[in-house]
């Protein structure tokens, strides 16, 4: 039998019940790999269910840095009875499968391709502790300790790990390194050389971290001066929140009076999250929320109300598989067409997709600066695999030299000075942005009626469609404007001249990126585009026009990005290939290659899992 | 048809103790129609904050969608409002509020725009407690969208089109109360001595104060079989007690007999005095004011005037712990931590 043999570029599969307390285990073991300096990626594939169900949890550890999920799992960690068939049969050929041999495999497992590994996690448990809780968690801290061993793994790594998480339970320290002990030592007696994957230590993170997107982007929150976030809980959104309160309470506490300088209502529903956002940005406080698909949804008409009365609303989606309730633990990118035009009437919004926890933290310090100066609403088009999975990225920073764009706001001193009759939306610069004021600002200058209705450049209530259309064609003004304000699209050209591109947008992209240099092994050269907002700037325009195959790779089934692209640019839809995943798994590169392969040399095989539309 | 008021004033025109006229406290001429019941209720709004000397642009009026909804721009034209959609003023009001503690809020709704499509948000902001005067303009029917019953619509009654409503009626004081309002109060736009100090109690009261007024709508539910009509409101009134609004430090001037009226005061010192008549209980008891409108409903009367008066200090602001300062007046080096903080926080994160 060939045994996969494998040195920092290997997947291992982590299967467990939700609930079982494995989470913190196998973040332990992710955590180690980042430390011995290799790039690593680390997804949660778990069920709508607090407690029993199945939950995996899958490690790729890659020293070329790819952080795209990939398939094929080259080890298997079987600790859930209810799934350990489908585990074992999903492990490669080559591949180890490591399981709790306390109890027997089923017989009719009788795999010859791969090399079983059982430790009696269960025995050594029974032996060492009584406790039934310790029992449980330590079971999960010894497959830890074997894998260590298994995978030639610096050990003193996982001691100052437990050294550092427990740090305040000083008591803890010594029972889980004993536990890690315990697998240690029996994997090193009884498989001394039965794996062939190992995890030797590199340096090759620098200064980078490991983060949820989701926890960045409440750190975001903080840092970009939000006040008053309306939310209401729905996942994969809620750690946003829980992420915003936490650093509150860190950072926004006054020192002199233990009260808060923020302020955070847990509505009765998205309706009112979104209302309040709107009344407080209304109001002249920096505010938002976080919400999924179904939020989206319900947020519809006062999205309407915000981009046609001009109010900036920062709105943070975490894309989840839809429609309707559809895969709720599940990732995917379909709601980017429901935020660009979402609500009733004409309307556009302006999205940022980031792609890293890093930039889900810099686009929500930029969006918020964009939400006022646009006056409008702006949207962090998340998803949950970004969101709710730990990244390996750069750093966060913050510039202490970027003052708040709080747009154009009179105050006071500005209406006092203000000579003109002042219009609420009334295009003076030329660029469709009106200027604002706050209630209360003054006495007698600057009060209006801020309303859904149509209205004139003083505010006042119009049925006159004159004046109702120029309106709505400055509010397009608006949006040409906001063009050159929102992030450009990253563009990397590979050769002069080239007619082939691919473009990908938040987490497609490090599938794409990997995919691309699959593809150049087998001589297919791509120039990239990675999306980073919309409206598309002029540089998406002039990729798009200068390429005459462009790949889309996307997480949706009816390829909306390439939608966008279509109706925006008016371009034949004939030139844009989707390449879509739409299983609520990360899209993978090697998916990615494939698709693109077969397109091109359509004689070589047949798309693999669903029809390229062309 | 001119829509902009002339400001004009006599030389002679009673100012109030900051030196502003009433037509500071005026907005827009309304276009609802003739005899409508909200125009009533906009003119008590107008005289109430006249009177209690608030500066006009320190309040915000915030309303949703309906005939009731656009009444703001017929009050208080110096003061900055918002119609912003059906059924979801109290969570605009709520972030707003948010975002300023200090200044007046006052929100305007419809028993269509609350009692129905609002019904949610209207619950979650009493029970918020949000600092704030919420005013149902009650018609008993959609008078935008021309007449159809609403929720607050009596069994039995019938608008213009003839129609028996069969439906239970919701009774939004009694809503109120049950979801902890502290100020509970009714009356009926054609009432303006009843209105008026109730409105005043409201401005004062700290946390949330709700005031449902009967608000005939002559076009489509003013006709002898409907219960919201002026005639049938009218002929039965039935008062908690006739209620005077007496500022802080002001004398007393009316003495009533002994026995007969109880002060009520508020927190700023000043007072309501309800002169008593057949109905006595404790106005701060809710099981007693929940008993009383249920009393006057079975002898077929509306019960009107201050149903209700506990004031509870501890509005949203107080319950979320936040600080004294308007949050919207913070500054971008009191709310962003800096970079300095990043290393720590990212070391944790390695
Ligand atoms: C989402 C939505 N649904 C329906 C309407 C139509 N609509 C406008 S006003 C109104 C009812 C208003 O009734 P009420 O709140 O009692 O106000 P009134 O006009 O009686 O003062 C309705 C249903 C709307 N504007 N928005
Ligand atoms: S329709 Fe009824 S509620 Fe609306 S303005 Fe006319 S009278 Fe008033
Ligand atoms: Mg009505």
């Amino acid at each position: 039998m060939n045994k996969i043999k494998a040195i920092n570029d290997f997947v291992i599969l982590f299967a467990n019940i939700n609930g079982s307390g494995s989470a913190s285990a196998n973040n332990l073991f992710a955590k180690a790999v980042f430390r011995l300096g290799i790039p690593v990626s680390a997804k949660n594939i778990f069920p709508s269910n607090i407690q029993g169900l199945p939950t995996w949890f899958e490690v790729r550890v890659s020293e070329k840095g790819y952080l795209g999920r990939r398939e094929g799992y080259d080890f298997v960690v079987a600790t859930n009875g209810q799934t350990i068939v489908k585990d074992y049969n999903e492990l490669a050929t080559g591949g180890y499968f490591f399981y709790d041999s306390s109890r027997r495999l089923p017989d009719h497992l009788q795999r010859d391709d791969i090399t079983i590994i059982g430790i009696p996690l269960t025995n050594i448990c029974n032996e060492n502790y009584t406790d039934p809780r310790l029992r449980q968690i330590f079971k999960n801290i010894i497959y830890v300790g074997a894998l260590a061993y298994l995978f030639e793994m610096d050990f003193s790594v996982f001691e100052d790990s437990i050294k550092s998480q427990f740090a305040k339970k000083a008591k803890l320290i010594e029972p889980n390194i004993n536990a890690l002990r315990l697998g240690y030592d029996y994997a090193q007696k009884y498989f001394t050389d039965a794996c062939a994957l190992n995890i030797h230590r590199r340096d090759l993170n620098g200064d980078k971290i490991m983060i949820e997107g989701n926890t960045a982007t409440g750190l975001g929150a903080v840092f970009a001066g939000v006040t008053v976030a309306g939310w209401y809980p729905i996942t994969p959104s809620t750690s946003v929140i829980e992420s915003f309160e936490k650093y509150c309470r860190q950072y926004r506490v006054d020192e002199a009076t233990g009260k808060n300088k923020f302020a955070i209502v847990q509505a009765e529903d998205e309706l009112a999250a979104i209302g309040i956002v709107i009344g407080a940005a209304w109001n002249g406080a920096r505010s938002f929320t976080a919400t999924s698909g179904p939020g989206v949804s319900l947020m519809g008409e006062f999205l309407g109300l915000a981009y046609f009365a001009e109010i900036p609303v920062f709105l943070v989606d975490i894309q989840r598989s839809g429609p309707s309730t559809g895969m709720p633990t599940r990732t995917q990118q379909s709601d980017v067409l429901a935020a660009a035009y979402a609500s009733h009437g004409d309307t556009k919004h302006v999205l940022l997709f980031p792609a890293t926890p890093k930039e889900c933290f810099d686009m929500t310090v930029i969006g918020m600066d964009l939400a006022e100066r646009l006056q409008t609403p702006v949207m962090l088009m998340s998803d949950l695999d970004l969101g709710m999975n730990t990244h390996l990225c750069e750093k966060i920073e913050f510039d202490d030299h970027h003052i708040y764009d709080r747009g154009k706001v009179l105050d006071y001193e500005a209406l006092e000075a203000k000579q003109e009759r002042w219009g609420r939306y009334l295009d003076v610069d030329d660029d469709g942005i009106p200027y604002r004021t706050i209630p209360g600002a003054h006495p007698e200058k600057g009060a209006f009626f801020t309303r859904g209705s149509s209205h004139d450049e003083y505010a006042a209530y119009t049925e006159d469609g004159k004046i109702y259309a120029k309106g709505m064609q400055r509010l397009l003004k608006k949006f040409d404007t906001a063009k050159t304000l929102v992030p450009e699209a990253e563009i990397h050209k590979v050769k002069d001249n080239n007619k082939l591109g691919i473009i990908y947008y938040g987490t497609s992209t490090y599938a794409g990126h990997e995919a691309d240099d699959l593809l150049q092994e087998q001589g297919i050269h791509l120039d990239e585009m990675r999306i980073k907002a919309f409206p598309f700037g002029k540089e998406v325009e002039e990729f798009m026009q200068s390429h005459e195959t462009i790949f889309v790779i996307e997480q949706n089934r009816d390829a909306q990005m390439k939608t966008l692209l279509v109706n925006e640019f008016q371009l034949d839809p004939k030139d844009l290939i989707p390449v879509l995943n739409i299983d609520g798994m990360p899209i993978t590169a090697q998916y990615i290659a494939d698709e693109i392969n077969n397109h091109i040399n359509p004689s070589q095989g047949k798309s693999k899992k669903f029809e390229v539309i062309s | 048809m001119s829509y902009i008021k002339s400001t004009f004033r006599h030389p002679s025109a009673k100012v109030n103790s900051l030196g502003f006229a009433k037509t500071a406290y005026e907005g827009a001429l309304s276009t609802l129609c003739a005899g409508c019941g909200h125009d009533s209720i906009s003119a008590a709004i107008i005289q109430s904050f006249f009177e209690m000397n608030i500066e006009p642009h320190k309040i915000a009026k915030i309303s949703g969608i309906g005939c009731s909804s656009k009444t703001p721009t017929y009050f208080l034209g110096k003061a900055h409002g918002f119609n912003s959609v059906h059924g979801r003023m109290p969570s605009v009001s709520t972030g707003a509020n948010m975002a300023n503690k200090d200044l007046q809020y006052i929100g305007i709704s419809g028993d269509g725009d609350t009692a129905s499509i609002g019904m949610g948000q209207f619950a979650h902001v009493v029970r918020r407690n949000l600092n704030m005067i919420y005013i149902v303009m009650n018609n008993g029917c959609y008078g935008l969208t021309k007449g159809q019953d609403s929720a607050t619509a009596d069994i039995g009654s019938a608008g213009k089109k003839g129609v028996e409503n069969q439906f239970a009626a919701i009774d939004l004081c009694q809503l109120a109360l049950q979801l902890g309002a502290g100020y509970v109060a009714r009356s009926f736009s054609g009432d303006k001595k009843q209105l008026i100090p109730l409105i005043k109690g409201a401005i004062e009261h700290k946390g949330f104060a709700f005031i449902d007024v009967i608000s005939p709508c002559v076009t489509f539910n003013n006709v002898p079989t409907s219960t919201k009509g002026y005639e049938y409101v009218r002929d039965h009134l039935d008062a908690t007690g006739t209620i005077d609004f007496v500022p802080e430090r002001q004398e007393l001037k009316i003495i009533h007999p002994e026995g007969t009226s109880k002060e009520v005061k508020l927190h700023d010192g000043s007072k309501l005095i309800l002169k008593k008549n057949t109905h006595d209980y404790d106005l701060s008891s809710k099981r007693e004011a929940m008993g009383i409108i249920e009393t006057v409903r079975e002898q077929k009367k509306i019960l009107t005037g201050l149903i209700y008066l506990h004031e509870d200090p501890q509005d949203t602001h107080k319950k979320i712990n936040s600080v004294d300062k308007p949050l919207n007046s913070l500054s971008q080096g009191e709310v962003c931590p800096g970079n300095a903080v990043l290393d720590a926080l990212n070391e944790g994160f390695r």
